[in-house]
């Protein structure tokens, strides 16, 4: 569409085994070209001269915001398994854990 | 049909301290015209019918025993479906949440509960707020009470057309780059962002972490006003909540706006955009001029950047939000999955849908190893560039007057292209990056009748400010008191 | 030709602080609590949940950094690390980044080659992790479960440059470093239960290369000799693989003490892209001088110095002082314990050869708790000293004060265990020993000097070990010849 291409197909695979989301053939091909097209339009974002501007992480200059290591009563445990998929007794349970 | 749900909050109010209505009274006629409208409209998830009938009953106690708890006492209200409900389902519009019930609720709906405020029930929205339609919804597209082929706008549509088509008299949304404003502009009623910091985040359940906040969708401005005194103020459960001051926004209303010094942004009247809203502004401009307002241009020269920069840092900040969602916990869990990464990969799959898996790849990709510095490294910087337009101008004006919007609402299915959707946002996002508190309110119709939405933009804390100039521009205008055509 | 091979080893430690609450939450942050029982919307990062910093975790941090040498980075802030595993809450961990609470520091070894002095790249806070429990074995568990109670604990990441050069050195440092954590109380340094951890990082290089090697990351060392034979054993094989002609992989490998070896775990050749981001829930911190100096005055005197000063002030050898100081506990009820008696060597005897069988010396608690407090083991000395007791009985009246709490002299006073030096008494005693030992006086006489040892065994045991050893001798060196 407008010059080379910005994100390949095996770049957009990549991004999403890093985010964990399975993509069918076809939504892979949509993807890389929905998103080619969006990043084409972010492009505009480097003409801009920013060598001396400090970026903004935070939209408020606050500071130190903190508490005090008092306790307070935690959630009852039915509470927070009440939503769990699955579970063994008063544990959340997943299925085998392999390391990629 | 029965007037009290066509009433304003604080009209209401007047009648339950003078023993002329009811809560109850008021939640049943509410809870009639969600059954006579929402099957039309669809602006709600969950409807919550008993506890609000309960609630209600509570409340008309209070009113006899001479002891209301304040202006939103039996006051029926209703929200954005991103708001944790203890006990209440909440899906965030998503299918990933379908049967997501939360064991807490909100900082910002237990004060309401505390206020005495009655929840009718949860309203749908685009998919984790990313969208500018409720098209973008996992269950289904609210429509627009004044044309029901045309979207309410997003993502806070639910909330919008509640208030619009009088089935809440006041509701919460969530604006992260104008999913309060814009549907309020489509949908022709008051949507107000506060200030980043104003209202606490906690229980919100996050977009965009340094961009999102709450707000109430109102029927005026005075209105607005009660429904912000209940929510505002520093909360410890939230670090990004800003210890400042809550004035009385109610009592500050009626000063007026004579001397006010009021910002035309000559980047807000763009080519392109729709030319019946351009005349209502600039009518509106000259509104605000008779009532006192000196108006000066002023320039926003960065205002084109803030749309690319919010789409780094939004979907970047989403995709780390988000990744939570995988099935172990809570929320759907797709079966029969061979280990723990394909539970992940598949469930994920399964439960977002297009625009969000769109955003995360986005998000992941501006954060992931060597695109960090020129995509969301930079967009920070723009951010910095953003805010600095707003600083300068505020300099010479007090507010900022512009169109919400470059047109109105348009008809479902319309708008395809990403791209095409994410322009609605042009004149949004910018206050979201800078953190600035905005509003839009009706300030005119099209001719096939079709809201138009006015925005006043303000300094940070200067809430009060912002619906000081709506009252007076509603004191002199009636667009806000025009109701959609529904049965 | 053979290589030299210089190893190049940096250790992670990772100290979970002793704070009462979570880093992000008010969640308890005890340990052994039912499983799921202390959790909160926040630290099992349920929708629409946020943290807030606990202040006290910063004070710990900031007190650790000044402890080791570092400079605090008054400026500093959270950071997003993104992976997925079922143990993490949000499948981001807040931990700290470019932006780390103190950074360059160094400890000062006393290792086997001298004094060193060993580098620290940084120390920042971070959330641990849930803690996961296989159905089985973890490579053939079909299901795993997760309990969220330890997620949110305060970690404090400490990591060495890379100037450890010998498993024995790495094991000093990690001493060395567990002592001061344990000193100023931010954590218990418990490594089996794992609130101390250590990673290490190992790489070998021809000596003389200013390049490092290829490193390889070692885990799951839960003691200080694990760390040793660890390090010892990855230090053979890749000297081994490298002498063979092969190329290190850089990967992670989990020791495994039983059978001795490294393992790999999992290849680090694409290591994980974290997309690390400021935390945009947190505002950043600030930590002004004030802060800073009022965390300096709250530092004890440190392990290091405490030993010096123990060697120097009480005439103590290193290694007596090095036991004595291994707790901040002991090292107290030690010197308190001198101070009253005005006989810091007694005591010190005292303390290494009897209360360090019952109590743990780096035990802080369990000192706390010793029924015998140093007021009491000063009675106990005093006893000793006026003659009221010997030597012998006084070991006979520590037990007793351990199993009852009481002091010395009530026990001696109720239990008739005076020592008798009554001349007259003795005398009768020695005699009658004398004169039912025929065999062993003549022994003596003959010259086998020993035999006396067991004519004063005798009149221990007669006067049930009560009479006083030095009356008895003189008294027996008297008698004797008269026989």
């Amino acid at each position: 569409m407008t010059g080379r291409p910005r994100i390949s197909l095996e770049q957009v695979e990549h991004v999403a085994r890093l985010a964990r989301l399975e993509l069918s053939g076809d939504e892979k091909e949509r993807m890389r070209s929905e998103l080619d097209g969006i990043l084409s339009y972010i492009d505009k974002l480097r003409v801009l001269d920013t060598a001396e501007v400090e970026p903004t992480s935070h939209a408020v200059p606050l500071t130190n915001v903190m508490r005090d290591d008092t306790e307070v009563p935690s959630l009852p445990r039915d509470d927070m398994l009440a939503n769990a998929p699955d579970r063994h007794r008063e544990l959340f349970r997943v299925p085998r854990i392999i390391e990629e | 049909m029965s007037t009290l749900a066509s009433l304003t909050a604080h009209e209401l109010a007047g009648r339950y301290r003078r023993g002329e209505a009811t809560p109850t009274a008021a939640v049943t006629d509410y809870l009639a015209r969600i059954d006579a409208l929402d099957p039309q409209v669809r602006a709600f998830l969950t409807v919550t019918r008993e506890e609000a009938l309960r609630a209600a009953a509570e409340a008309d106690a209070r009113f006899r025993a001479g002891t209301p708890r304040g202006p939103l006492d039996g006051v029926p209200i209703a929200l954005k479906d991103v708001l944790c409900t203890r006990g209440i389902r909440s899906t965030c519009g998503s299918k990933i949440l379908d049967r997501f019930v939360p064991p807490y609720d909100a900082t910002v709906v237990a004060r309401l509960f505390a206020a005495g405020a009655i929840l009718l029930g949860k309203l749908n929205m685009d998919e984790f707020a990313m969208g500018s339609s409720t098209e973008h919804s996992a269950y289904f597209t609210t429509r627009n009470p004044w044309d029901l082929a045309r979207v309410p706008g997003g993502s806070s549509g639910g909330a919008s057309a509640a208030v619009a088509a009088d089935m809440a008299a006041l509701t919460l949304g969530t604006d992260t780059g104008g999913s309060i404003r814009q549907p309020a502009a489509f949908s022709g009623v008051l949507g107000m962002k506060p200030t980043y910091g104003r209202v606490s985040r906690y229980g919100l359940i996050a977009f965009a972490s340094s961009l999102d906040q709450i707000g109430p969708f109102a029927k005026d401005a005075l209105d607005a006003a009660l429904m912000l005194q209940a929510i505002a103020g520093v909360d410890p459960m939230d670090s990004t909540s800003v210890d400042v001051p809550v004035p009385d926004y109610a009592a500050s209303l009626r000063e007026g706006i004579d001397g006010l010094r009021l910002g035309v942004p000559a980047e807000y009247f763009i080519d392109g955009m729709d030319p019946e809203v351009e005349q209502a502004v600039r009518t509106a401009i000259g509104a605000l001029e008779k009532l006192g307002a000196r108006t000066e241009p002023v320039s926003l020269p960065h205002t084109e950047y803030g749309l690319a920069a919010y789409y780094v840092i939004a979907p970047a900040e989403a995709s780390s939000n988000l990744a939570r969602y995988d099935g172990v916990k809570y929320g759907l869990r797709v079966p029969g999955a061979r280990d723990v990464i394909d539970m992940y990969s598949k469930t994920r799959a399964a439960g977002f849908g297009t625009e969000v898996k769109r955003r995360v790849m986005l998000g992941t990709y501006a954060l992931s190893a060597g695109y960090y510095d020129a995509y969301y490294g930079q967009a920070l910087k723009v951010r910095t560039l953003v805010r600095r337009d707003f600083q300068q101008a505020f300099e010479r004006v007090d507010l900022i007057v512009a169109p919400t919007t470059p047109g109105v609402a348009f008809k479902m299915g319309e708008k395809e292209d990403p791209i095409q959707m994410y322009l609605n946002d042009i004149f949004t996002i910018p206050v979201n990056l800078a953190g600035l508190p905005g509003l839009s309110i009706p300030g005119g119709f099209t001719q096939t009748g079709l809201p138009i939405g006015l925005q006043l933009i303000g300094r940070a804390f200067d809430e009060a400010l912002l619906l000081r100039a709506a009252y007076a521009y509603q004191q002199v205008t009636t667009w806000h008191s025009r109701k959609p055509p529904l049965a | 030709m053979t290589t030299s091979w210089e190893p190049v080893i940096g250790l992670e430690v990772h100290a979970q602080l002793a704070t009462r609450t979570k880093m992000f939450c008010g969640c308890r942050a005890s340990f052994g609590a039912e499983p799921n029982t202390q959790t909160c919307p926040v630290c099992q990062g349920m929708p629409g949940s946020l943290p807030v910093i606990n202040r006290r975790a910063i004070e710990f941090g900031i007190m650790t950094a000044l402890a080791i040498g570092c400079q605090v980075n008054a400026h500093n802030r959270f950071a997003r690390k993104h992976y997925y595993y079922p143990d993490m809450p949000k499948n981001y961990q807040i931990s700290q980044y470019e932006e780390p609470l103190a950074e360059h520091g160094h400890l000062l070894l006393d290792a086997a080659g001298g004094a060193r002095d060993v580098g620290i790249q940084r120390l920042h806070l971070e959330e641990d992790v849930g803690k996961l429990l296989h159905e089985g074995a973890l490579e053939t568990a079909q299901a795993s479960h997760v309990d969220f109670n330890r997620a949110g604990v305060p970690l404090m990441e400490i990591v060495s440059k890379p100037d450890l050069r010998t498993p024995d050195e790495a094991a000093a440092y990690l001493k060395a470093l567990r002592a001061i954590l344990v000193y100023l109380r931010v954590c218990d340094g418990n490594m089996e239960e794992g609130s101390l951890r250590c990673d290490a990082n190992v790489s070998l290089r021809p000596v003389g290369q200013s390049e490092y090697g290829t490193k390889v990351e070692i885990k799951n060392m839960n003691s200080f000799r694990n760390v040793r034979d660890a390090l010892d054993y990855e230090i053979r094989r890749q000297t081994r693989a490298l002498e063979a002609g092969e190329r290190i992989v850089q990967e992670t490998r989990l020791w495994d003490p039983d059978r001795g070896v490294t393992v790999s775990m999992r290849s680090k050749e694409f290591a994980h892209d974290y997309r690390y981001f400021p935390e945009p829930d947190l505002p950043p911190l600030d930590v002004q001088p004030a802060w800073i100096e009022a965390m300096r005055a709250r530092l004890p005197e440190l392990p290091a110095a405490r030993r010096a000063r123990f060697e120097q002030s009480y005439a103590l050898s290193a290694y007596e002082a090095d036991i004595l100081t291994q707790g901040r506990g002991l090292a107290d009820y030690f010197e308190e314990a001198a101070r009253g008696a005005g006989k810091p060597k007694a005591v010190a005897n005292w303390v290494l050869n009897e209360l360090l069988r019952e109590v743990p010396a780096d035990d802080d608690r369990a000192v706390a708790a010793c029924p015998i407090p140093p007021g009491h083991l000063i009675g106990l000395l005093r006893l000793i000293d006026d003659g009221t007791i010997s030597g012998k009985i006084a070991k006979d009246v520590f037990e007793k004060m351990l199993r009852s709490g009481e002091p010395a002299d009530a026990i001696v006073r109720r239990e008739g265990l005076t020592q008798v030096a009554d001349e007259g008494a003795l005398g009768a005693a020695v005699d009658a020993v004398l004169a039912a030992n025929a065999k062993v006086v003549e022994d003596y006489r003959a010259g086998k000097k020993a035999a006396l040892g067991f004519l004063v065994g005798q009149v221990m045991k007669a006067t049930q070990g009560k009479a006083n050893p030095g009356v008895v001798n003189r008294l027996l060196m008297e008698k004797l010849p008269k026989v």
